[in-house]
């Protein structure tokens, strides 16, 4: 047993000065094996692999045994450390974007992990290079060799970074949220090239992730943290089959779940576009011709009744937000809006601000949409003291109340500034700032995507509350079909601007009828 | 807006007083600067050929604030009272008393009862000499001074305005505005505001606000590209959208959600500001492309000082108080800008540390015995 154990921590304990992040945990990891450590943001799943490689600024205190490969790590001396790192342990980091340096192209950031490290150089590089490409199945290899990070997409830049990670063939590949920052279409392709890469390498692999779904698929073991500790360790059918912890059973439960409530009444569309469409044109080269515009939606048409919720999806880029920001104003657009009978495209200046009452908007980040200079009542009211001048500051105060007792944040938190919540408060505080000039149609673009699955089931919870209180209809966005399923009554599927599919949503997540939408449905895996 | 959601400073303030205080060089450069300012504020009441209040024949009398006639205190001429004046004094002093203030003369008396030829050195009369007409050169730098920081503090705050208002217009609509805008800026950056002074010099009488209006047609141009990146990288942000679709007017929303972004790149900027407007009034006065003839100005002292090199008192207080007056700015300049750096880190004794059993205390000095 001992000789397949390939890294082992013992009693880890990671503090930054009094705050302690990881406390006491204990993992190891096997030739050949996927670990995986789950958790909530903020349970110190990052900061325990970070941690146990030294990768943490200086003055965080570490303690416990680390070892690799039955050396022990702590008495490592810094040169052994960077042979080490990138050497015999791979590293694959969640961004993409910013992981590869956007001044060297693709052959050359490799080349520099295969010349540090095992002195390759000329010819034999750069054949070693096509070689690990071909393993992360790129095509065009030849071509991808010149090519720059910014000419590769989202799911390409990640494969050249786990070629870069197993190319000196590491006997440790960690990957830390791996998937996060991808199209859902792209997550299952990269993990499916990990399993394969491991299976050919026999390498043991620590997969850190919250996507219970992706763990559930790929890994064989499992650590649930939470808050820093460890709180259950196992097999994984073992636990997500018979969970010990009542915190493990709460992250395997916190699928969104229940259906909308069935619509009733008055069937006289509240939105409706006809042709609507967005191009974005493209700067005049000097002396020659402009190039076409950009068309980022074609022209579409849709309806939306009082009351109702229809779903947009599609992959990023497939202009799923453009459409929510032309549908209300926010970005030129071509063609015919109708809201509540009033033509919405040819208003502007006053009469469309006056008329932005009736439709607002909840973003995707909760940490970018609060001004982070005002405090909570000042952000919730501020739309209410415009539209209302007329409203006297008592009336004011009832009225941020109510707004907060709507989204269930207690009623005396309006003097706190926006970085005292959490993301899931902060994404009420949003909805609390969109419900107090009572609108009639809320667009919601991606508001779920940002936060851990216990907040995301709460919030949906919370949405279809307030949507039978108000009778609000909701433009509901994402790229996820299981929170769309959960909220929409129709769904829309978008890709590259074009709609593919429309339809009730039960029929059509039971039989769709394109490729895509089942690669979506595939990618969410719907229970 | 209740009155209690204000009361409360923002934890980002909070943090950046603190980070501001810790740097206990800029910290005192602050406090050492606003008492000299305040000091000269007051400079009348230190420096001045009237005496503050006076009783004359059982009558009050404030001349620091009202000017009486000679013939007032039974004097020949109906003309302003020279207090200085022997005769005036004596009458003075016979029938009632004068309160003077400590140094007895203003920046342009001439002290006609001075002893050898001027330039004279320091003394017990003049503490920092005279210069080549005789004037104090106390009461001048103590005017210069103050005139120096009310100027450069009335072309910040001017340059602030424009700079703000142009650079945020050209910002947060972006287009073809910015695009006109900036050209025009690049085109108006371009001419040469020395020659443009000197031209004027030349052709008006030069008064402190000629000299303002003309630094201001071009002191804020540094300013409008930083304000200009701030508000383009704000216009973006999901809270200044989320605003646009609340219906709220642009210039509302440039005021509450993009303002308060870019006033941190603009304050950072302001001690730079500062000091550039003094030593340009400086320099141009030392030029004598100033100020008009007569005015405290330490440029003009800083040319005595060259005239006048057998004097070097006068060269001397010139360099001290001007390398005072800019090492004092430019400390407070970086302790701005450490303050508003969200990287910097608090370092250990810049953090007031809760006392915890386990934390390290400073040791107590230990109780001073009384000697028996």
């Amino acid at each position: 047993m001992s000789d397949k154990r390939l890294f082992e921590l013992r009693h880890l304990t990671v503090r930054f000065g009094s705050h302690v992040a990881v406390d006491a945990l204990d993992l190891h990891v096997d030739r050949g094996e996927t670990v995986a450590v789950v958790g909530e943001s903020g349970s110190g799943k990052s900061v325990s692999a970070l941690g146990a490689l030294g990768l943490l600024p200086k003055g965080t205190d570490i303690e416990g045994e680390r070892r690799f490969d039955d050396r022990d790590l702590g008495e490592f001396s810094p040169r052994q450390w960077n042979a080490l790192r990138g050497g015999r342990i791979g590293f694959i980091f969640q961004e993409p974007m910013t992981s590869l340096n956007p001044l060297h192209n693709v052959g050359k950031q490799l080349g520099e992990t295969l010349r540090l490290h095992q002195g390759l150089r000329g010819e034999v590089a750069k054949r070693r290079i096509k070689e690990l490409l071909a393993q992360v199945k790129l095509p065009r290899v030849d071509e991808l060799m010149a090519a720059w990070p910014h000419q590769l997409s989202g799911g390409q830049r990640q494969r050249v970074m786990i070629a870069m990670a197993i190319a000196n063939d590491p006997q440790l590949l960690i990957a830390d949220e791996p998937t996060t920052a991808l199209d859902v279409t792209v997550q299952q392709e990269i993990l499916a090239l990990l399993d394969d890469l491991r299976d050919r390498h026999g390498m043991g692999l620590l997969l850190i992730s919250h996507d219970l779904n992706l763990v559930r698929r790929h890994a064989d073991r499992v650590v649930v943290m939470r808050h820093g500790e460890c709180v259950e360790t196992g097999t994984t059918k073992a636990v997500f089959e018979t969970p010990a912890a009542a915190y493990t059973r709460q992250l395997i439960d916190a699928v969104p779940s229940g259906r909308p409530a069935r619509l009733t009444g008055d069937p006289t569309p509240l939105l409706v576009a006809n042709r609507l469409s967005v191009a974005f044109p493209r700067p005049k080269p000097f002396l020659r011709a402009r190039p076409p515009a950009f068309v980022a939606v074609e022209p579409l048409s849709l309806q939306l009744r009082q009351g109702e919720t229809l779903g947009v999806v599609g992959e990023s880029g497939s202009g799923k937000t453009t459409l929510a920001s032309a549908l209300i104003r926010l970005l030129p657009a071509s063609g015919e809006i109708h809201f509540a009978g009033q033509r919405l495209d040819s208003l502007s200046g006053d009469a469309l601000r006056r008329q932005r009452r009736g439709f607002q908007i909840v973003f995707q980040d909760p940490y970018g949409s609060l001004s982070p200079r005002m405090p909570v009542a000042d952000i919730i009211s501020e739309g209410l003291r415009f539209h209302h001048p007329e409203l006297d500051q008592s009336t004011v105060a009832e009225r941020i109340a109510e707004a907060l007792q709507d989204v269930d944040l207690p009623a005396d938190c309006g003097h706190r500034y926006p970085h005292e919540f959490s993301g899931g408060q902060r994404q009420r505080v949003a909805i609390a700032r969109a419900l107090i000039l009572k609108p009639r149609l809320l667009v919601l673009d991606e508001p779920t995507s940002a936060l851990d699955r216990t907040v995301q089931k709460q919030l949906i919870e919370l949405l279809r509350n307030v949507q039978a209180k108000h009778g609000l209809s909701y433009l509901f966005i994402s790229h996820d079909l299981a929170v769309v399923r959960a909220m929409a009554h129709r769904i829309l599927v978008l890709k590259d601007g074009k709609v593919i599919e429309e339809g009730e949503c039960q029929a059509l997540l039971e039989s769709p009828q394109s490729a895509y939408t089942r690669a979506l449905i595939d990618a969410s895996s719907l229970t | 807006m209740t009155s209690s959601h204000r009361r409360r400073l923002s934890p980002i303030t909070q943090r950046r007083l603190q980070v501001f205080r810790g740097n206990r060089r800029a910290f005192w450069s602050l406090w050492v600067f606003g008492l000299l300012f305040i000091v000269s504020l007051g400079a009348e009441l230190i420096a001045n050929d009237k005496p503050i209040v006076m009783q004359y024949d059982g009558h009050w009398y404030v001349p620091l604030l009202v000017d009486y006639p000679e013939t007032e205190f039974d004097g020949f001429l109906p003309t302003a009272a020279d207090y200085r004046d022997p005769f005036v004094y004596q009458q003075i002093a016979e029938n009632g008393w004068m309160l003077w203030p400590p140094v007895l003369f203003s920046y342009q008396t001439l002290d006609r009862e001075v002893h050898g030829p001027v330039p004279s050195p320091p003394g017990s009369r003049h503490w920092l000499g005279t210069d080549d007409q005789g004037r104090d050169v106390f009461a001048r730098v103590l005017y210069g001074f103050r005139l120096s920081v009310a100027f450069a503090l009335a072309l910040t705050i001017g340059s602030i305005f424009l700079g703000v208002v142009i650079g945020g217009v050209q910002g947060y609509f972006g287009g073809k505005i910015d695009l006109i805008g900036q050209r025009l800026i690049e085109i108006w950056s371009g001419l040469p505001v020395l020659f443009l002074l000197i031209i004027l010099a030349s052709l008006v009488e030069p008064n402190i606000w000629w000299l303002l209006g003309i630094m201001l047609l071009f002191s804020w141009l540094g300013l409008v590209d930083i304000v200009r990146a701030e508000f383009l990288r704000a216009r973006n942000l999901e809270y200044v959208r989320a605003a646009r679709a609340m219906g709220l007017p642009s210039h509302l929303i440039m005021r509450r959600h993009v303002l308060p972004n870019a006033m941190v790149a603009t304050l950072t900027f302001i001690p730079f500001l500062f000091t550039g407007a003094i030593t340009t009034l400086t320099a141009l006065d030392f030029l004598g492309f100033g100020l008009p003839p007569g005015s405290p100005s330490l440029g003009e002292l800083v040319a005595q000082g060259k005239n006048n090199l057998q004097a070097p008192w006068l060269g001397v207080t010139a360099f001290i108080t001007l390398s005072v007056m800019l090492s004092l700015l430019v400390f407070i300049g970086e302790g701005l800008r450490d303050a508003f750096d969200p990287r910097h880190i608090l370092t250990a004794n810049q953090v007031k540390r809760p006392l915890t059993p386990g934390s390290h205390t400073p040791p107590q000095s230990p109780p001073q015995e009384s000697l028996p």
